[in-house]
């Protein structure tokens, strides 16, 4: 039996469900991360001091424009695939995949820095805040590194069978990796200059 | 995006493109102001409304909320209300005065007690 309204929008809501459930499921992010944002109001304000200056800026400058670097090739990606051009919406998606694990390394050299002088979660409240935020959302591009190589890997036969479904399953992607840009533009600033 | 015609496609790449190069242009700006060293308070103001424009815009254009169906609008209502309630949430724990004496009482039985005595 063939999964309905996976191309064609449903009479209802007008929307594919694939489209609709990665909205949902982006609401649900949004609660996780306010979650812990909540948290970090009340440990800061409840704080009777607050570091400043802990983290390299220029490297969390540096991780904000590499994020913003992939979500513009992500978002070109399915614009490629919308043309039909299917080789050059898989570059734009390997390209993006890149810029996260560069993402990724970057943040690995930061943590080693931070456990090379003893700087654990154990360390500070701040650090316990800035592990937890900064853990979660590397661990949701991680995710989004997962889902991409699977689309440019097996999950591309996809295209030939029916090459809609595969440009839907590439935005919906992209709506993911949005997001995940969208809570660090929030991330950098309260981490790293507040 | 509406329909596939390659010149909508195309615009709608270009567009893609000066938004991340705005994007890229208010990353310097939050980090030049940074660097000027101003008071907590309105560096904290200038920072979030800063990342605030920068995540309306990739909400508004990368994500295309700017024309989506109503359902999707619908969703995200409901999420913002109880996103605010969230972030609220540590005000609550401070006016929370269920268990404590309040000045107000703690006063007046201090007076009642010396008019007993």
């Amino acid at each position: 039996m063939e999964i309905p309204y996976t191309v064609e929008p449903r009479p209802d809501s007008g929307l594919a469900n694939g489209k609709l459930g990665v909205w949902l499921f982006l609401a649900s992010e949004v609660m996780l991360f306010g979650a812990l944002f909540s948290t970090y109001i009340l440990l800061r304000v409840g704080a009777i001091e607050w570091p400043h200056g802990e983290l390299n800026v220029w490297l969390g400058a540096v991780n904000t424009v590499i994020l913003i670097c992939s979500s513009v090739t992500m978002v070109v990606a399915w614009a490629q695939l919308k043309m039909g051009k299917f080789a050059k919406g898989r570059i734009y998606v390997i390209v993006t995949a890149g810029l996260a694990l560069v993402f990724l390394v970057n943040k690995y050299f930061e943590y080693a820095s931070h456990f090379a002088r003893g700087e654990g979660p154990w360390h500070s409240t701040f650090l316990a805040i800035y592990f937890t935020l900064t853990g979660l959302h590397g661990l949701h591009i991680l995710g989004g590194i997962v889902v991409m190589a699977y689309l440019v890997g097996p999950g591309a036969k996809l295209w030939h069978r029916n090459s809609e479904q595969y440009t839907n399953r590439v935005e919906y992607t992209g709506l993911y990796w949005h997001f995940v840009d969208l809570v660090w533009i929030f991330l950098f600033p309260v981490l790293y200059l507040l | 995006m509406q329909g596939t015609d390659p010149a909508v496609v195309k615009k709608a790449i270009r567009t893609y493109g000066i938004v991340g190069g705005l994007l890229l242009l208010f990353t310097v700006i939050t980090v030049a102001v940074n660097q000027v060293h101003l008071a907590v308070p309105l560096a904290i103001t200038v920072a979030l409304i800063i990342a605030t424009i920068k995540g309306s815009m990739v909400a508004s254009i990368f994500m295309h909320l700017s024309h989506e169906k109503k359902w999707i609008y619908g969703a995200l209502i409901l999420t913002v209300m109880f996103f605010v309630v969230l972030i609220m949430l540590p005000n609550l724990t401070v006016s929370d005065t269920i268990g404590t004496v309040s000045p107000y009482t703690a006063t007046a039985e201090h007076g009642a007690h010396t008019a007993e005595k």
